[in-house]
């Protein structure tokens, strides 16, 4: 058996790339990482366990102090799972932050690189099994949800729309903990850089409390803040309550404003973490 | 003749370090080019020019045909690279390693399946195809890596410190394994700093310092530039140097010479061990007493040190079949 006289290739052209393959390549690449969490599922189990914990915490020891204004200790609990779901996809950018960091570092970058394949593929694999596992994530969390006494009062389509706004958002910022990614120099690093940015982002908002309760300056930005408009959209679509602080325009738009911000998102970082994957290294 | 690989004043910074500074190196189809030299010379730098990873300061390279710097998917489809590290994923099986970069290689499923048995087969992986990576012993994991670099059924295949790390038995095998794809057509380039490996396997040889082509040529050529084999002979008294000479500079090839501090006469010889004999059966007719003597050939590491005026830095020991005699300080 022959290893490489077959097939020489040599002053013949590769096949022109097609666009085709970004989407075979990313395939490829995410089963990897799939394939990974099923090798470790230590990382997914603790993945679910933080977000349940903050639900439990919230809905029977902090949440009694909360008042949002209606329907008492099942109003909060109502009020909080659409940002606790808000709060698990901005902490699962952690993870992508460092599995991107992680792998930069390794020997298996120089292999990608060394492939005839699509360079992006590398991140939108990466960042599509995330967005997988995110997927689970947010079905395991609404069901502990529904079990703390969470109901979803819409139609079907408001609430298929606000998983559908969940999905589009977490996949946009991931590419955010993808482009930090690159920029570390290791994964110790990034298990910190990654996690500094989204603390004061994820809880500057109205996830676990009304945004009247805040000090007046402060609510500009947290009116604005993408993470409040994630989670305020899900209220409205899932018909849970919204105390509102007044008339604004992220306040009368939340879920125009959250796809928007994941567009925005995704135009600005994608770009940018696929330059920095080409650059890195070189 | 064609050429694989052909580079032409290659320069590279890293800041302000200087990795290459106008680097030239032609490799003929089919062949094995050494790039030796020790740590932080430069090999690992061209190597990564080369294989499309990182792009050059200035110069031009062609792999293949092609330009590494503008035609980078032409040269991906047709090199494997097997680095320092091996870089497969330690989480995934030695088959799904092999399947993934076989579908990243833009063959079909069924392909590259198939491809993977033949090779996981090829390397004696087959029993350990289906356990994590983690499990792999070094030289396993040195295996699988060489195998995820031919993959594609590359023409040239860059090897970077192939053995590095390895033990005398896996080393072994690694050789053998490249003698093999070599006899099949692949260009191969190497780098390592084991002298012995690249007199063992490689047709032509540049030496590398600091950035600098320092040296290049054929095994051979480079050896002859030290000179040829030459017999070593301590003798036990000094008083007996002088009438050493005097018997067995018939024998050699050119007048014997002698080092008083280390009461040696060497003796430069193309006889090799016929004169090896002469040598001591003269010595021992006008009983002169021998305290030490031996057949030297030069190694690379003499022409290493003759031209740079320092050991190879990094001064890996190899434990050889052949038993080679240690290196002795000259002055």
């Amino acid at each position: 058996m022959s290893l490489t006289t077959q097939a020489k290739k040599t002053q013949e052209t590769a096949p022109r790339p097609r666009m085709g393959w970004l989407i075979t390549d990313s395939i490829s690449v995410s089963r990897r990482h799939l394939l990974k969490i099923t090798r470790v599922p230590e990382s997914l189990f603790f993945a679910l366990i933080q977000p349940v914990m903050f639900v439990l915490l919230f809905a029977f020891i902090f949440g009694g102090a909360i008042d949002v204004g209606s329907g008492g200790a099942t109003g909060y609990r109502e009020y909080l799972i659409p940002g606790i779901l808000a709060q698990t996809v901005m902490f699962a950018v952690a993870g992508i932050t460092v599995g991107i960091t992680e792998d930069a570092s390794k020997g298996i970058m120089d292999r990608f690189r060394s492939l005839p394949m699509r360079p992006g593929a590398v991140l939108t694999g990466h960042t599509l099994a995330s967005l997988l596992q995110n997927i689970l994530v947010i079905s395991i969390l609404s069901i502990t949800g529904l079990a703390v006494g969470w109901r979803i009062h819409n139609g079907f389509a408001d609430a298929a729309l606000a998983y559908l706004m969940f999905a589009v958002f977490a996949y946009a910022i991931t590419w955010v903990g993808a482009w930090i990614g690159l920029h570390m120099p290791n994964s110790e690093v990034a298990g910190t850089a990654g996690l500094v940015w989204i603390f004061p982002v994820t809880f500057a908002s109205n996830i676990f409390t009304p945004v009247a309760t805040m000090p007046g300056w402060l609510q500009p930005f947290v009116l604005w803040n993408p993470v409040s408009c994630l989670a305020l959209a899900a209220r409205q679509l899932f018909g849970n309550p919204t105390p509102l602080l007044g008339d604004s325009f992220p306040e009368r738009y939340p879920v125009e404003l959250a796809f928007g911000y994941a567009f925005l998102l995704l135009a600005i970082f994608a770009p940018l973490a696929v330059r920095a994957f080409k650059t890195r290294n070189k | 003749m064609t050429l694989a690989i052909k580079a032409t004043g290659l320069t590279k910074k890293f800041g302000d370090v200087v990795a290459l500074n106008g680097i030239d190196i032609e490799v003929e189809e089919g062949t094995v080019l050494g790039l030796l030299g020790p740590n932080g010379s430069g090999k690992t730098t061209i190597v990564r020019i080369l294989a499309t990873l990182i792009q050059a300061d200035s110069g031009s390279a062609s792999v293949g045909g092609f330009n590494v710097a503008t035609q980078q998917d032409d040269v991906r489809n047709v090199i494997g690279l097997t680095g320092q590290y091996a870089a497969v994923d330690e989480y995934l099986t030695g088959r799904e390693n092999l399947e993934l970069f076989g579908r990243l290689f833009h063959l079909s499923k069924f392909d590259a399946a198939k491809r993977a048995a033949e090779l996981l087969d090829r390397f004696d992986l087959s029993d350990a195809a289906d356990r994590g990576i983690k499990g792999y012993s070094g030289g396993m994991r040195r295996r699988l890596d060489l195998a995820a670099s031919l993959i594609g059924r590359p023409n040239v295949l860059f090897l970077d410190e192939p053995t590095t790390g390895l033990d005398p038995r896996s080393r072994q095998g690694m050789w053998k394994v490249i003698e093999e794809l070599v006899s099949e057509g692949t260009t191969v380039l190497l780098t390592t700093q084991y002298l012995e490996e690249a007199d063992q396997l490689a047709n032509r040889i540049v030496v590398l310092d600091h950035g600098n082509v320092i040296a290049k040529g054929t095994s051979n050529e480079l050896k002859s530039q030290v000179g040829g084999d030459r017999i070593e002979i301590v003798v036990d008294r000094v008083s007996d140097l002088a009438k050493t000479a005097e018997l067995i500079n018939g024998i050699g090839s050119a007048p014997a010479t002698i080092e008083e501090v280390t009461k040696t006469v060497l003796l430069p010889v193309s006889g090799g061990s016929k004169a090896i004999v002469d040598v001591v059966r003269k010595l021992d007719e006008n009983n002169i007493v021998i305290a030490d003597i031996a057949l030297r050939r030069p190694t690379l590491d003499d022409v290493f040190l003759s031209l740079t005026g320092h050991i190879t830095e990094a001064t890996p020991t190899l434990d050889t079949p052949k038993g080679r005699r240690g290196r002795k300080a000259r002055r």
